[in-house]
């Protein structure tokens, strides 16, 4: 059983992980935390457009967009899938 | 004294300050409805009390330009509503903490009270009220549950005068809250939560986009076009034309004041689009023509807007829109555009950086055609045959695509990332939507009609001066040569400036060819703003903007028309 740390923008669609860091400037970091994106959340992954688009997470019953390089720099540990 | 309303984005503040007011605002299911504010008054124990509606903030450490104005806003107020979304209260609570922080009385109003329950929420308001240290009310703002009890409890606020936190001793102290007042049971998604994740996913969403707006444009085309042909063509027919011949008559027939209020009228029938008069084409152009599609669209736009679809097309637009140099939440002020550019442009502050403002400031007032003129265009070109209307349509997004890439490429500055909360969809309330649809035609009255009088009483002065001669001759070589139009259009292309559905109008006369009429329409709708888009324009971009923004107007308007006119 390993643990996957990656990237929002490399989470599956419907994958649910809890974010562990958000690796960016003091800017990001701010703005994301503004809207609740900081460690130790638990986000599902709800969908993500084609071509570098933004990605689409739920997390506390509210969904919210970030854009793709702004995704990029957010940390997920994933949990496990049961099948 | 100054009640603010201070909140997150798209929690309710403006519905509430209806509620508080009696003052209208214009209130959506999208964060960033409003971008400035408002003023109202209430009265509170027989005192007359100034209640302020404040841009959206998450955070008052801002990290936008929205949440600059609240921050700022804060200094002047006496009093805090801080509305908080009670189905999100984790997130709202940090904003809610750095008020009690500060030397304020506050007193929270847990709105979408009615959503907690049936999302399986459970909050327990007496411990969150010994927590707080302030009132807590729970409300309704749409049904207007629990605004009574607000109001009384307004004089109970009190600043708790929290320590101050660093930002992570906020959200640990927010989780220990949270654990305190809260209990989420679990419970399966509904299918409106099934319609909401696949209106964002790439290809159900695409298709889902393609059926909403195909369906909308149809709508507003049916809704308009009955409105136009059952109830008000027929009264200005039957009822109108009448009058008119019998005033005509009275008149003599001739002379200065019937060629102001009448125009030319020839025989026994009146050409309410041709004749020019204030009581004809005056009367006839805003209400026969315009008005109709105008509440068509903006009833469509209310529905839009508060069913929270509008986000969501956002995110799907959104890789698209960055090849514009804008990103997706740009395509909200565009949609607005196409009702009425001095909204939408007003709207584009919903736009983080300048750069973005301007691209999408010169994109609608070039390419972005207002309610009026494509009332207009439908109305004289749609007789020529749908193709027209059409090539019109498809010119004006060719160039709104062009431009913008070369925008992006051109423009400096940059372009930040999409970062929006997708509000959850809910069923449109036909009072608010009524409301919203009164308070935008009311507008549309109020201000369109005394221009399009103004625009006509020009017209007519300068015609009976013999002005538009000197003129027509002067500029004909452009307008002719260059566009194909006989002369005597260079006025029409003038007065648009005042107005552009009064402008079309005046293409009518001139017995254009189908072809002529579409580059007068596309040029007309490209060419110089409207005085309002100008102004506003003027007053969001500065004058260098503006400046800017008008001349690549002019410089795109004549190379457009121009090639419109060589190659088709």
């Amino acid at each position: 059983m390993s643990e996957r740390v990656i990237s929002l923008t490399w989470m599956q669609t419907g994958q649910s992980g809890t974010v562990i860091q958000i690796q960016g400037g003091i800017g990001l970091v701010s703005r994301l935390t503004a809207l609740g994106i900081r460690p130790g959340k638990r986000i599902t992954k709800v969908s993500s457009m084609f071509i570098r688009g933004p990605v689409i997470i739920e997390m506390d019953r509210t969904q919210l967009a970030i854009g793709f390089g702004m995704a990029n720099r957010v940390i997920v540990k994933l949990e496990e899938t049961r099948r | 004294m100054k009640i603010l309303l201070i909140g997150n984005p798209n929690v309710g503040k403006s519905v509430i300050f209806s509620r508080l007011t009696g003052v209208n605002v214009i209130a959506s299911n999208y964060p960033g409805t409003t971008v400035g504010y408002t003023k109202g008054l209430m009265k509170l124990g027989g005192e007359k009390v100034e209640v302020i509606d404040v841009p959206g903030a998450y955070t008052l450490k801002p990290t936008s330009e929205a949440e600059e104005v609240a921050r700022q806003m804060l200094e002047s107020g006496d009093i805090v509503i801080n509305v908080v979304n009670a189905t999100n209260l984790e997130r709202n609570l940090f904003l809610t903490l750095q008020l009690l922080e500060r030397n304020i009385p506050v007193i929270v109003a847990l709105n979408m009270w009615d959503d907690t329950k049936h999302r399986g929420i459970d909050i327990e308001l007496d411990k969150l009220r010994q927590l707080l240290g302030v009132p807590v009310i729970p409300t309704v703002a749409t049904t207007g549950e629990g605004i009574k009890e607000l109001v009384r409890s307004i004089p109970r606020s009190i600043s708790p005068e929290m320590p101050v936190r660093s930002r992570d001793e906020r959200w640990v102290a927010i989780g220990s809250i949270i654990e305190q007042v809260q209990r989420v049971t679990h419970r399966h998604h509904t299918w409106f939560e099934r319609l909401a994740d696949a209106s964002v996913k790439p290809l159900s969403g695409g298709i889902i986009a393609l059926i909403v707006l195909v369906s909308a444009f149809f709508i507003v085309r049916l809704i308009g076009e009955s409105l136009i042909g059952y109830a008000i063509e027929p009264q200005f027919e039957n009822f109108w034309a009448p009058v008119i011949l019998r005033l005509s008559s009275f008149l003599g027939g001739d002379g200065f004041l019937h060629h102001i209020l009448i125009g030319k009228i020839t025989g026994e029938k009146v050409n309410f689009v041709e004749s020019f008069g204030l009581l004809t084409s005056g009367l006839y152009v805003p209400f026969a023509m315009v008005l109709p599609y105008i509440i068509a669209f903006y009833l469509m736009l209310g529905l839009l807007e508060d069913s929270g679809y509008l986000p969501r097309l956002a995110v799907l637009m959104d890789t698209v829109m960055h090849r514009l140099g804008l990103h997706g939440y740009a395509i909200i002020p565009t949609l607005l555009g196409l009702g009425c550019n001095v909204p939408a442009i007003l709207a584009t502050r919903i736009l983080e950086s300048n750069r973005e403002r301007f691209i999408a400031a010169a994109l609608i007032s070039i390419a972005v055609p207002c309610a009026a003129l494509q009332a207009m265009i439908f109305g004289l070109l749609g007789e020529r045959g749908g193709q027209y209307v059409a090539i019109v349509y498809g010119t004006l997004f060719v160039v709104w695509v062009i431009l913008g890439v070369i925008l992006r490429y051109v423009a400096r500055g940059f372009t930040p990332e999409l970062l929006i909360e997708i509000p959850p969809y809910r069923l449109p309330q036909w009072r608010t939507v009524l409301q919203k649809l009164w308070m935008r035609v009311y507008s549309f009255l109020g201000e369109a009609i005394p221009i399009i009088f103004g625009a006509i009483l020009v017209i007519n002065l300068l015609d009976i001066l013999g002005i538009f001669g000197a003129i027509a001759n002067f500029t004909a070589p452009v307008v002719t040569g260059l566009l194909g139009l006989p002369k005597e259009a260079v006025v029409a292309l003038l007065i648009g400036f005042l107005r552009k559905d009064v402008a079309v109008g005046m293409l009518a006369p001139l017995a254009l060819t189908a072809k002529q009429l579409v580059v007068g329409s596309v040029v007309l709708a490209m060419s110089f703003p409207c005085i309002a888009t100008f102004l506003v324009l003027l007053r969001e971009l500065g004058m260098v903007g503006m400046l800017k923004t008008t001349g690549i107007m002019v410089v795109v308007a004549l190379i457009v028309g121009g090639l419109l006119n060589a190659v088709f």
